[in-house]
């Protein structure tokens, strides 16, 4: 990826296997602690890895520094099929799936056929994984989403979406850690925290973390959303 | 007492090199678009390279300094002076207490560097000074410079180049500069269409030959809507066969992006950790600072080349980088101007 980063492809369909094994992998390559690495990015099938290539020169000059760290990747790459990470974290998230928190529960609910409880039900029925965060700090894509309430991005994103607000498009759900533009339907709100730039680490989920929706009233919610 | 901001500018905002390792979390690395200038900038006033720094777009602020103090000025020629006196470029100056410093218009390029000695002193987010305007944090309070803002200003003990301040003629005009400047290759950074190299990305290879010849042969202008995140480039439209889901992934600094319109977009500074559209390629770090030095209606064109060159040729810059680091460092020790 350019000079200064490479791509780690490790498979090519988001599905649970490649899911563990990125997550798995960026676990096993932040531990070996490479010299000039800068970031290590997951993704659905990918790992990006940022690196200096000012401490990956070859004295002989004989090689790119690109060459030289994917020369020591190959040397510690392990069998990725005997790589096993531990389970992630289970994160409980409180949302509020009322229309007053989730300007598109209703309309959402009525497009699928469904009732706005059945579609709640589901909602917060399934433990998530975190497949990545991106778009913007610490916004967490979750999935894998029921097809039940699959739906494509809004025709017409807004400008300003709520923070703390539960989303789903296609076949993901995530939450707005701030006030951003978005695509997302909106279907519910959170009073907790997703991201603080003075908590270590700044982003409350990280990749690899499992997510669970626990519902609560308008009035818990009003209780604990201390901003 | 500091800096004080009479007016802001068009877009002037405290950067550095940005925040590292923190991409797996969602944060930007952002930072100075041409970190190069921005590193000439700090050496000449005697700072450590990554020292905060303000970056000033298109129409510079108009500043005034409550204190005497070293600055320099690097990158784009924005027409500074120093109380109505034209302000020399790509060299140590130093500005006596009461001074003004104003720009007028952009003669060349877009973005220009400002060092002060001691470097901006503002807090730390997540291990950086840089500001990060989309979620509004870092920098001076998360955001642009506003009229009436107070610059601080981390003090210096002894601030090189001492004969400065007592250079002939400084009563008068209020500042002083060396008579010595930094080699900055501004001939190069002139160049219209600029010549931008790349390294292409497997994608490239699945367009289709006329695409891959249009897009070569193609002076794309920089879109109106470019900005710190990405520039979008107006021209022909490539055609993408493969226009299928991409799966999003990790981005970097000079990606090229090619979105369902065919209209390429290259990823700059405050770009999103990940993206979702097929990347072309990614353009040579090396020519960064030459991408960032456009202006909207400014034209550029592609080069191909292979990894191992842009490596050689970051690796090239980088060292005469440090070379000449060390040399202002030995210039600015000696009394002499």
């Amino acid at each position: 990826m350019g000079d200064r980063a490479l791509l780690l492809e490790i498979g090519s369909v988001a599905d649970p296997e490649t899911i563990a094994r990125v997550r798995a992998l960026a676990e096993y390559l932040d531990a070996q602690r490479l010299p000039g690495v800068q970031d290590l990015v997951p993704a659905l099938c990918t790992i990006g890895v940022h690196y200096d290539p000012e401490q990956w020169q070859d004295e002989r000059g004989k090689h790119s520094p690109y060459e030289m760290l994917v020369a020591q990747l190959q040397r510690i790459l392990p069998d990725l099929s005997a790589l096993q990470a531990a389970p992630g974290r289970l994160a409980e998230i409180p949302v509020c799936y009322e229309p007053e928190f989730g300007e598109d529960l209703e309309t959402l609910a009525q497009a699928r056929g469904l009732s706005v409880e059945q579609l709640v039900e589901i909602h917060s029925g399934a433990v998530y994984s975190v497949y990545m965060i991106g778009f913007a700090p610490g916004f967490a894509y979750l999935g894998p989403l029921d097809e039940r309430v699959h739906a494509p991005r809004r025709a017409t994103p807004r400008a300003r979406v709520p923070a703390g607000s539960v989303a789903v498009a296609n076949q993901y759900t995530g939450i707005y850690p701030s006030v951003l533009p978005g695509g997302w339907h909106l279907i519910g709100r959170t009073p907790l925290c997703l991201f603080d730039v003075q908590r270590q680490p700044p982003s409350l989920l990280v990749a690899g973390d499992r997510v669970r929706f626990i519902p609560i009233s308008a009035e818990e919610f009003r209780k604990r959303d201390v901003d | 007492m500091n800096v004080k901001v009479l007016r802001p500018g068009l877009l002037t905002t405290v950067q550095d090199y940005g925040r590292h390792g923190m991409q797996r979390f969602g944060v930007p690395v952002g930072g100075a678009m041409d970190a190069w200038s921005f590193t000439i900038a700090n050496h000449l006033v005697g700072n450590d390279a990554g020292a905060a720094a303000l970056e000033i777009t298109l129409v510079g602020p108009e500043l005034e300094f409550e204190r005497g103090m070293m600055v320099a000025l690097c990158g784009g020629d924005l027409a500074a002076t120093i109380n109505n006196h034209p302000m020399p470029m790509d060299r140590p100056v130093w500005i006596d207490r009461g001074g003004r410093l104003a720009f007028s218009e952009s003669m060349v390029g877009c973005r220009a560097y400002l060092a002060f000695g001691g470097g901006i002193d503002v807090a730390l987010v997540m291990g950086s000074r840089s500001t990060y305007l989309r979620t509004g944090f870092g920098g001076l309070l998360g955001r642009a410079l506003r009229a009436g803002d107070e610059l601080p200003v981390a003090a210096v003990v002894s601030p090189p180049c001492a004969g400065l301040r007592r250079a002939p003629g400084i009563e008068q005009r209020g500042f002083a500069a060396t008579t010595w400047s930094a080699r900055t290759d501004s001939g190069r950074m002139r160049a219209r269409p600029q010549t931008i190299r790349f390294v292409a990305a497997r994608h490239w290879e699945l367009l289709k030959p006329e695409a891959r010849a249009a897009f070569l042969n193609e002076n794309f202008r920089i879109g109106a809507a470019s900005d710190r995140m990405g520039f979008r480039l107006e021209g022909i439209a490539i055609d993408n066969p493969d226009s299928g889901s991409v799966n999003s992934g990790a981005v970097t600094f000079g990606t090229i992006q090619l979105p369902p319109d065919g209209k390429p977009i290259v990823l700059m500074a405050d770009r999103q950790t990940i993206g979702g559209y097929p990347r072309l390629g990614e353009v040579a770090s090396a020519d960064l600072r030459l991408l960032a030095q456009l202006r909207p209606g400014d034209s550029l064109m592609f080069e191909r080349i292979a990894l191992a060159e842009a490596q050689q040729r970051l690796h090239a810059q980088q060292t005469a980088l440090a070379q000449q680091g060390a040399s202002i460092k030995a210039r600015l020790s000696q009394e002499k101007l």
